[in-house]
């Protein structure tokens, strides 16, 4: 359960013409490292180590650099670069460049890269240079929630425990839910909302796991909270405190994945029964919260879609509705960054991010995402083994087949190697080779022939044994009592002679 | 003139009805059914079917996006490639020669047979998996299916949908006698409905009134259809069905009247909204001589007729989507009350019927006998008959044989398989010739095998089951037979593939037999130890006594009882002690 990380992030810090700030130590090009540590637990360190190559820019960056607006030059320099995954480059622009606007001093790019407004001297620009990394790989508390079963219960934020777990795959489940098919015929069309803006992303993620997107409609599935009626607004209000229990009974109609052991997010569309629309969920505050959705950590969200009244009150039943699928598809997908931890928080106010547009998401994004889940799976691998080796520890006489072996050395393999290329900074390799890590151990771990229960407790034996043992220890221990008895009397008797 | 005018309306409504709405058309169905028949000895069947049809094909694996059809069932066909699948999980035991043929029957406890997708590689592979996955979601435990109860059936078991071959290696029978059944197999089936048992006909599954019942069967059959009557692509069906049979004199004190509120203490109140078809039907053809129909209340919306496995039948249709019906009362209550307490004649013997008991004395050798009756007064037809035995009885083939009337029998097909201990069963397939108005006898003697005392069930001494063993043949039909339009005839006249117009399918199930094998005492091996380890231990006592004991001659001491005694006489006496 030792681990000592080190994370390498390959830097280029590009300086356009007129930016170079004259305190360099060094003329350009040059480099160097800066190394920090994060602190996780006294087994676990972790280091960050940003490996920085000063230069300046070539003529062709020059030129893309010339461009209109910031975006205009992001995607020229796009073409520029062979970024590989988890490398970033920052291009220092001039303090009066007219590409990035009005208090604006940094702007992050769709791919991997940065522009930064010059200005100050070498040591502003490096503090600007730390934030922009830590916005673009990771900081020290994605990477205390990617340990966080390592860390102490109260040092996590309330967030951290909200990310999915790293695994090999996830299953989507979008559900329609409607309790009340009497009333509303409720048609949505999933398969095109899916095609069009749920799948550009997971394209993208298919990198990180794989992915499969399903979905259902459930009739008569009703949340487990009856809504309480607000006469000034009549409407239905879910208060925020009660929205805990409004999962439970539905989960049991969602069905289970039977074909695969991935985790399941749940997406549910929750259309109101005629008697109980509209419904509004109300935040902390009792202010009605405006997507009209909530997430559940680690498990998914829950969307609350009223169905307009009819005009006229004869409007014969059920009454047809054709769902909005970009306003739901709006919700999910954000719940769903959500769920992979991907927000934007915490972000300085000069700071600008492109929006990453139809694909969902950036590239720095999904190596973000690859940063928090190798180190994941590093620490998963290495908690997995160690169970494995506490269960082996504790059955003496456990037989280790030769197939579980190989998988236990493989997994140590692949992890030292996931390890040994996060030092060299090729988080791609890295995180292939923690994913194989992750399969050899788990695979390991849950061979039927390691199975606990197979084995006679030593304890159970002693007690068969038990009137062998017994009538055998009675001679013994009268024999023992005599002795004693004897000894004592010896000591007695010589007193008695004085 | 306003009056036509508002029927009119009245029509086009109906027209439109709750079906596909006006945006995109559906491509899935729901149709629901019940079908009560009134039994012979105050006893009455009730049959639900309901049966979902998607337009669409599953083994694709691009189609993920599910309405009606639930989704567990979906995946599990488009992951595993399966073709078809027919689960059936059924308490007690259909008696054909009392209650006649039953619409579906199903062997006692658990049957699972799956065709397989020519795809598929690893067909034992896909088949573990499946019965694994089937056992999470029907709360069975077909998890206990393996090789040693599988069979490969040749003959028995056709495709009953679409197949474009019927290799039989792609085929995997399995039975669980022991299996029982109850409520929680019952509410994930349940789950599985559109409407849950939340409206329709599937308000009146309440569990603690089906499992208070003579018969429980519930069924699954997925299988691949023609989408239309040029079948140049495939649709998807699932039917869903559920038979129980309620002794109404028993519980009726004494009364053999019926009705839908006694039965199920829920009466229908309307059709599941998403079910483009919902209808009861109610059996009401004549019982006595006179050939009255029965009467049932409140009156039927209409009345069908149908030649149902050669027979010709009466049915009182209940259309739950006709608004005409919700009119007078709010709910549906069928009822039937007999006319004359001895209506209820007997019932004409059915054609096939078939009967297997276990003989023989002592734990060594016994005999399994199987009779199978042909009633038909002037037809003769063959009989597919399938036997699972499994492997610790060891079966003796050369003493197998066939009597009819007296005479040989000599079956025209044989398929036997020989049991492999601890691998596979063994697996008999004949096909019988039965003449007409004769009782055929099949004996076959055994051996009892002796197993190894981890393998005995829990219950040992309860004996051991042999699965039903599996009758299908096409029976003559007495009466001619029309050619029926299968979407619109009740219930299970599609399900099976009719052939002509002068026979029909029926495939029956004999008894579970309940073998006793040898059983040893469980406790002898700790009894062994317990006399063992006291023998050695009181050697050990007495040995180690000897070794350690000290020998050393002892002073004589002051005079023992008799000596006392006198002291004491001898001071009473005054007199000096010794």
């Amino acid at each position: 359960a030792c681990a000592q990380l080190q994370l390498a992030v390959p830097v280029a810090v590009v300086f356009a013409p007129g930016s170079v700030s004259g305190d360099l130590p060094r003329p350009l090009p040059f480099g160097d490292v800066q190394e920090t540590e994060i602190a996780v637990n006294q087994r676990t360190s972790v280091t960050s180590r940003y490996e920085t190559v000063y230069r300046s820019t070539t003529a062709r960056e020059e030129a893309a650099l010339d461009a209109a607006t910031a975006r205009e030059a992001d995607a020229a320099l796009h073409l520029l670069q062979d970024a590989s995954v988890g490398s970033l480059t920052v291009y220092v622009v001039p303090e009066t460049s007219p590409l990035l606007p009005q208090g604006v001093s940094v702007y992050v790019g769709k791919h991997r890269s940065a522009l930064v407004r010059a200005g100050g001297d070498l040591a502003a620009l490096r503090t600007r240079l730390q934030q922009l990394t830590q916005v673009m790989s990771f900081t020290a508390t994605s990477i205390a929630a990617a340990l966080s079963d390592r860390v102490p219960d109260g040092q996590l934020g309330p967030d951290a425990r909200r990310h999915l777990k790293s695994s090999l795959g996830y299953e989507i489940t979008f559900s329609l839910l409607n309790p009340d098919p009497k009333s509303h015929d409720v048609d949505w069309d999933i398969e095109d909302a899916v095609n069009r803006y749920v799948q550009p992303v997971l394209d993208k993620l298919s990198l990180v796991a794989n992915f499969s997107v399903d979905s259902q409609i459930l009739y008569y599935a009703v949340l487990g909270v009856t809504p309480r009626f607000d006469k000034e607004s009549s409407s239905f209000l879910l208060s925020a405190h009660s929205l805990p229990h409004v999962i439970n009974p539905v989960e049991a109609r969602l069905g289970s994945s039977a074909a695969s052991l991935y985790p399941v997010l749940n997406f549910l569309l929750y259309v109101p029964e005629r008697s109980h629309s509209p419904l509004y969920i109300q935040d902390k505050d009792g202010a009605p919260v405006p997507t009209n959705a909530f997430h559940s950590p680690r498990w998914g969200g829950i969307m609350v879609y009223n169905v307009e009244a009819p005009a006229s009150p004869q409007a014969s039943l059920p009454l047809h509705v054709d769902v909005d699928m970009v306003r739901v598809m709006e919700v999910f997908l954000a719940q769903l960054r959500l769920l992979f931890g991907l927000s934007w928080e915490e972000l300085p106010p000069e700071f600008l991010l492109e929006s990453p547009g139809n694909e969902g998401l950036a590239d720095w994004e999904l190596d973000r995402l690859l940063w928090a889940h190798t180190v994941e799976n590093i620490a998963t691998v290495s908690t997995t083994l160690t169970s494995l080796a506490q269960l082996l520890d504790k059955i003496g006489n456990i037989v280790i087949k030769d197939d579980v072996a190989s998988e236990v050395y493989q997994a140590v393999a692949s992890a030292q190697r996931a390890m040994a290329e996060l030092a060299a900074g090729h988080l791609h390799s890295a995180f292939q080779a923690s994913r194989e890590a992750v399969t050899s151990s788990e695979r390991a771990f849950f061979d039927p022939s390691l199975l606990h229960l197979l084995y006679f407790p030593d304890d159970q034996k002693f007690a068969i044994y038990i009137p062998l043992f017994l009538p055998m220890a009675v001679p013994i221990l009268l024999s023992l009592a005599k002795i004693i008895r004897e000894t004592r009397q010896r000591k007695k008797e010589p007193t008695k002679m004085d | 003139g306003g009056m036509a005018a508002e029927l009119l309306l009245l029509l086009l409504l109906l027209a439109a009805g709750p079906g596909p709405g006006p945006g995109r058309a559906q491509r899935d169905a729901l149709r629901e059914e019940l079908l009560l028949s009134p039994l012979p000895a105050g006893d009455v069947a009730a049959t639900f079917q309901f049966r979902t049809r998607w337009d669409a094909d599953l083994q694709r694996g691009e189609v993920s996006h599910y309405r009606l059809f639930p989704k567990a069932l979906g995946r599990l066909v488009a992951a595993l490639g399966v073709r078809e699948l027919h689960l059936a999980l059924t308490q007690g035991f259909w008696r054909t020669q009392a209650w006649g043929q039953p619409p579906l029957q199903a062997p006692a406890g658990a049957e699972l047979w799956v065709w397989f997708q020519p795809t598929v590689t690893d067909v034992d592979k896909a088949w573990k998996e499946l019965s694994n996955i089937l056992s999470g979601i029907f709360c069975a435990s077909l998890n206990f299916i393996d090789s040693t109860n599988t069979v490969t059936p040749t003959a028995s078991f056709k495709p009953l949908g679409l197949a474009n071959g019927t290799d039989h290696h792609l085929l995997r029978y399995a039975v669980l006698p022991r299996e029982v059944v109850c409520t929680e197999n019952l509410t994930p089936w349940k789950k599985l409905l559109p409407c849950g048992s939340k409206a329709g006909l599937a308000v009146l599954l309440k569990a603690e009134r089906l499992f208070h019942s003579s018969y429980h069967s519930q069924a699954v059959h997925i299988r691949p259809v023609c989408r239309d009557a040029s079948c140049l692509a495939v649709s998807w069906e699932l039917r869903q069905t559920l038979t129980v049979v309620f002794d109404t004199f028993a519980s009726g004190q004494g009364k053999k009247d019926w009705s839908l509120f006694k039965m199920f203490s829920r009466t229908l109140t309307d059709a599941c909204p998403l079910a483009s078809q919902s209808k009861v039907y109610v059996d009401i053809s004549p019982k006595n001589k006179e050939k009255e129909l029965l009467e049932v209340s409140p009156p039927p919306t209409s009345v069908h007729e149908a030649v149902v496995q050669g027979d010709k039948r009466t049915y009182a249709v209940y259309d739950l989507l006709s608004p005409l019906l919700f009119n007078t009362s709010r709910s549906l209550n069928v009822q039937l009350k007999w006319q004359r307490p001895q209506d209820s004649s007997e019932l004409p013997t059915p054609v096939l019927h078939a009967q297997r008991y276990v003989s023989g004395y002592g734990l060594q050798t016994g005999e399994i006998s199987t009779l199978i009756y042909n009633t038909h007064p002037y037809r003769a037809f063959p009989v597919l008959l399938l036997e699972t035995v499994p492997w610790y009885l060891r079966l003796y083939v050369h003493t197998l044989t066939i009597i009819t009337k007296g005479k040989e029998n000599k079956p025209s097909y044989i398929h036997y398989q020989p049991a492999q201990d601890r691998r596979r069963p063994h697996l008999l397939e004949m096909l019988i010739q039965l003449p007409a108005n004769s009782i055929t006898k099949i004996t076959i003697q055994f051996e009892r095998a002796l197993l190894k005392w981890t393998e005995y069930t829990p219950d040992p001494n309860h004996g051991f089951y042999v699965g039903s063993s599996v009758l299908s043949a096409l029976v003559p039909s007495v009466i001619a037979m029309k050619d029926v339009d299968e979407e619109q005839s009740p219930l299970f006249t599609s399900l099976f593939p009719s052939s002509d117009g002068s026979s029909y399918f029926v495939r029956l199930y004999t008894e579970p037999l309940l073998v006793n094998l040898p059983t040893p005492d469980f406790s002898m091996p700790y009894n062994v130890i317990c006399l063992t380890c006291t023998v050695v231990a009181v050697c050990y006592g007495s040995f180690y006594n000897l070794l350690t004991r000290t020998f050393h001659v002892e002073e004589p001491s002051r005079g023992g009882l008799a000596k006392r005694l006198a002291n004491i006489i001898r001071k009473f006496r005054g007199v000096p002690p010794l």
